[in-house]
């Protein structure tokens, strides 16, 4: 059977057993990675994208010919400028200038538009000049989707992200480690895994310092703190270096198969702390993007 | 020669808050060294306990990944910018 649109074929991820990175483990202790590089935009950012967008056009804010914008270090934007290519509406993207040549043409190819902001400032200085924009926007029109505040983010991860898991864990589950950038990911998958199955662990995975190499993630003491996140949800706290996170995600491609960004990498470093301190256990991270949109260095524009 | 270093938010409190510093330096190299003197914390966040660059910081000279010049031997003349980038950081 065929889908409708790109939007029906967001989600529904794979699950998959960690095999040779957890030998060292006894066979009690199962570590699984869910597989959000499989969504057609190539990351997990696809659900709070759609989320975001569809509950938009369900209230009005959207359509009518006004134009999405938001800040994103590359992810989000995809996914907005795949829906926005998919469904009809314009896309405008406020992202730092050192996202890699990928994700600017891929974001280009889809008929999206690039603001840049400065890349010396981060991910904070996207989200700065978009509410810039947004503030100078006189004519109306913007409508301004701010995944970091936005419930419909989080919401995406508790109706499908959470329910997935569970599923394909048949109920097994005990522990979830999720690393944070938005935290729409940890927030939502945590709320909706301790309602079907209350006892589980909730673990969140954050940079272990202000000045990291970890894409999309936030150290969140020197931050500007997301909006959305509820810090009841996850039960404990984890910090990871970049070293690590890129370690561990050059070990996946190349004792598992699983190409995964730098976050990834970070995701299962917890996954594997967290292996380390118990005797048996079902322990889900998630593995956000593929490296295919890091890999070549790129050139600054001003 | 005097080199303007861009130094990247998350760092800015181990350059006494500053957004620019001069350094001095004939190449990317010999500036890192002169950085090691004058903000040892700064530093210390740049290059890993072997003096390498750390795999995620990524220095531009003028605009140019020195990885397409000449890594730490690329040379800097009077005025010249130095920027140093994380690997995007922070949030999505």
């Amino acid at each position: 059977m065929a889908a409708e649109g790109i939007v029906d074929l967001i989600g529904n991820t794979p699950l998959v057993r960690i095999r040779h990175l957890t030998e060292h483990l006894p066979d009690s202790v199962e570590i699984y990675a869910k597989l959000e590089y499989f969504n057609p935009g190539g990351s997990v950012k696809d659900r709070p994208a759609r989320q975001i967008v569809l509950d938009a056009l369900a209230r009005g804010d959207l359509g009518e010919g006004k134009i999405l914008i938001d800040s994103t270090s590359g992810n989000t934007g995809v996914a907005y400028a795949m829906l926005g290519s998919s469904l009809g509406f314009e896309v405008n993207l406020v992202m730092p200038a050192n996202v890699s040549q990928a994700r600017k043409d891929i974001v280009e190819a889809y008929g999206a538009k690039i603001i840049f902001s400065d890349p010396l400032e981060g991910s904070d200085g996207a989200i700065i000049l978009a509410k810039r924009t947004v503030e100078n926007d006189t004519e109306g029109k913007y409508w301004y989707a701010d995944q970091y505040s936005n419930p419909s983010n989080p919401l995406a991860h508790e109706l499908t992200t959470g329910p997935e898991i569970f599923r394909d864990t048949g109920g097994r589950i005990t522990h979830f480690v999720s690393s944070l950038g938005t935290t729409g990911t940890c927030t939502g998958t945590g709320r909706a895994l301790r309602k079907l199955k209350p006892g589980v662990q909730i673990i969140s995975v954050e940079p272990d310092a202000a000045f990291h190499g970890l894409a999309g993630l936030k150290h969140m003491d020197s931050s500007i703190v997301p909006a959305i996140y509820d810090r009841s949800v996850p039960h404990r706290n984890l910090s990871v270096s970049t070293e690590d996170g890129w370690d561990y995600a050059e070990l996946l491609a190349a004792k598992e198969g699983l190409p995964v960004g730098y976050s990834s990498g970070a995701a299962f470093a917890g996954a594997l702390r967290v292996a380390s301190e118990i005797d048996e256990g079902v322990i889900v991270c998630v593995f956000c993007d593929h490296i295919d949109r890091y890999l070549p260095p790129r050139k600054m524009k001003k | 020669m005097a080199i303007q270093v861009r130094i990247p938010t998350a760092l800015r409190k181990l350059a006494e808050g500053r957004d620019v510093v001069e350094v001095e330096g004939a190449n990317v190299g010999e500036v890192l060294t002169n950085i090691k003197s004058l903000f040892p914390a700064l530093a210390e966040q740049l290059v890993d306990e072997n003096g390498k660059v750390r795999r995620f910081v990524n220095l531009f000279a003028n605009d140019e990944d020195i990885r397409f010049l000449d890594e730490l031997d690329t040379e800097l003349s009077a005025g010249d910018e130095l920027s140093i980038v994380p690997a995007i950081a922070g949030g999505r």
